[in-house]
């Protein structure tokens, strides 16, 4: 009950942050949008899909994952930025729960996360994707722990680091293999097999696989719920880490 | 209110391939009475800011015990956390949010109900007179109207205990003066404060008792008044070249009624000796008989600054 009441306080402030400063909108969906209009077409001859409907049927499910991956590992700076300014000491002096001061954050930057996923798939509608609600519903649920997960574990380590300079490069490093070996610009399904070898222990390859799984409407594909479980599993383990660093002493 | 024993702790820091350890508090002892204003004095390093984080659970403590507004530091931070309240060193507030919603989320970490938090918002924004910029971001506010939010957040709980971490640094002298009367006001409403400062004159005029420390030890507690009296007697600068400093030293070192002498380094010599008034025609004869430029004579009261000198050995000011 405390937890609740201490999550959504932290949340409902978050979020008001958030929202007086709407850039933030543009900002986050620009990229992706960019990705869809001057990118995707190329993937219909290279990809050799029958239509562009279905080469945005592989690229949109991917492109969404990699926007909660990367828009959560980033979430770390905001965080430094308040230790700087001493926020965080000042709540860790009254009896908030720990955990609330993390999933407050986090919770902000799903739902963040999730008002850009529905701006792309609105636009992706337009350039003839068409996927069932459930599924789509289904594969937000995954791409939500995806980007609790990764802002979870970007405010532990930056709750470890305290700096952007060492934040930036450490969370670049990690990004970029993660990027490359999960198949989100191009399926996997191109790559030779000691790639796909090593693809198999990027947890964000399966959670890829199932989200593409899920939009072409093949909900009992044995990777849905194998992505789930492998990001669902690893959440809560993001969560269980960053929000011991929260209780931890902080500088 | 707060009753401490021994409190410890020791920090690793690495340099190159060396781990050393630093003991930035080396069991301190402190018993402050409710409702006085106490001050922790002592230069930057001391250990001050180490030991107000660990009474306020910021840190553990490696070793000893504490007692504060009743509650057991180490076994129920929990419980301490509830009755204190804090106020960091370096700030505390979003440039993006207003005061008044500060304010209201504070209370409400605090567990305090919506309606009851606005209320109390409303109260403390009257108290520290910030009423008018309520509404506006924090990051428009000067150093002053700042430091005054930062406080109302730290007793908007209405604690029992307040901590405060060198509550005037960099503040101008008006304000500064505006930050006393603000703390003094807090003693008034019945809470015990805290504070700790590296400047003398901020210790001596607004702390009703104070504690020295030096190198992570308490090496003097007690009122004001009563520091600068153990220390018995006056202080008499005599201004001198730097030749008959050396020459007015040997003469004067053996007057019985100076009980010390220091050479200053810009040439001239501290005197300490029980009464000033009678000293000053005896060692102006002295000095003038031997034929000595004396170039100016001055009677100070011990200071909070000599009382540091003669327990560390060196100047607050110059370490």
């Amino acid at each position: 009950m405390k937890l609740a009441r201490d999550t959504w306080l932290i949340f409902q402030r978050q979020l008001h942050l958030l929202l007086r400063n709407p850039v933030w909108v543009f900002v986050g969906v620009f990229q992706p949008v960019m990705y869809l209009l001057l990118f995707a077409p190329l993937l219909k001859p290279a990809l050799n899909a029958p239509t562009q409907a279905e080469a945005y049927k592989i690229f949109v499910p991917g492109l969404l994952v990699l926007l909660a991956i990367f828009g959560g590992l980033f979430q770390g700076f905001g965080l430094i930025a308040e230790l700087r300014a001493g926020v965080i000491e000042r709540s860790r002096v009254t009896p908030v729960s720990r955990l609330a001061l993390l999933l407050g954050r986090s919770l902000r930057d799903v739902v963040s996360l999730l008002v850009q996923a529905v701006i792309i798939t609105l636009l992706a509608l337009l350039f003839d994707l068409r996927v069932f609600i459930g599924d789509l519903l289904l594969a937000y649920l995954l791409l939500a722990l995806i980007a609790l997960m990764t802002s979870a574990v970007s405010y532990g380590v930056a709750l470890k680091v305290k700096s952007e300079d060492a934040l930036a490069p450490l969370m670049n490093t990690v990004a970029q293999p993660v990027l490359l070996l999960s198949g989100i610009l191009l399926p996997l399904a191109f790559a030779p097999g000691w790639l796909q070898g090593i693809a198999k222990w990027n947890p964000f390859s399966w959670a890829v696989d199932g989200t593409r799984a899920l939009f072409s409407g093949d909900i009992s594909n044995d990777r849905v719920w194998q992505g789930l479980t492998i990001i669902t599993v690893l959440a809560a383990a993001g969560v269980f880490w960053a929000a011991r660093q929260f209780a931890r002493s902080v500088r | 209110m707060i009753e401490t024993r021994g409190l410890r702790k020791s920090f690793r820091s690495r340099a190159g391939r060396e781990t050393k350890t630093v003991d930035a508090v080396r069991g301190v002892d402190l018993d402050v009475a409710a409702g006085e204003i106490f001050g922790f004095l002592g230069p930057n390093g001391a250990g001050k800011t180490t030991t107000l984080r660990m009474l306020a659970t910021l840190i553990e403590p490696d070793g000893g015990q504490a007692t504060i507004a009743g509650a057991d530091l180490l076994k129920d931070p929990g419980e301490v956390r509830r009755r204190i309240g804090y106020v960091a060193q370096g700030g505390s507030t979003w440039d993006e949010s207003t005061a008044r919603e500060e304010l209201v989320l504070q209370a409400r970490l605090y567990g305090i109900s919506k309606v009851e938090a606005q209320r109390r918002a409303v109260r403390a924004l009257e108290a520290f007179q910030l009423t008018e910029f309520a509404d506006r971001k924090c990051k428009t506010y000067s150093g002053g109207q700042r430091r005054r939010v930062e406080i109302a957040l730290g007793i908007i709980h209405e604690p029992k205990i307040v901590f405060l971490d060198e509550p005037t640094t960099g503040l101008d002298p008006q304000s500064r003066a505006h930050m006393w009367d603000e703390i003094r006001r807090l003693r008034t409403e019945g809470m015990t404060v805290f504070i700790t400062t590296h400047y003398l004159d901020e210790a001596d005029a607004l702390c009703d008792r104070i504690a020295i420390m030096d190198h992570g030890e308490v090496v003097a507690e007690g009122t004001p008044a009563d520091l600068k009296r153990e220390i018995s007697g006056d202080v008499v600068q005599v201004g001198l070249d730097l030749v008959a400093t050396g020459e007015a030293e040997k003469l004067l070192a053996a007057e019985e009624y100076i009980s010390r002498l220091e050479r200053l380094d810009e040439g001239g010599l501290r005197l300490f000796v029980d009464e000033g008034a009678t000293a000053i025609p005896r060692i102006l004869r002295r000095v003038d008989g031997a034929g000595l430029d004396l170039k100016s004579i001055e009677l100070h009261r011990p200071s909070l600054d000599d009382v540091f000198l003669t327990k560390t050995g060196r100047s607050l000011r110059e370490s």
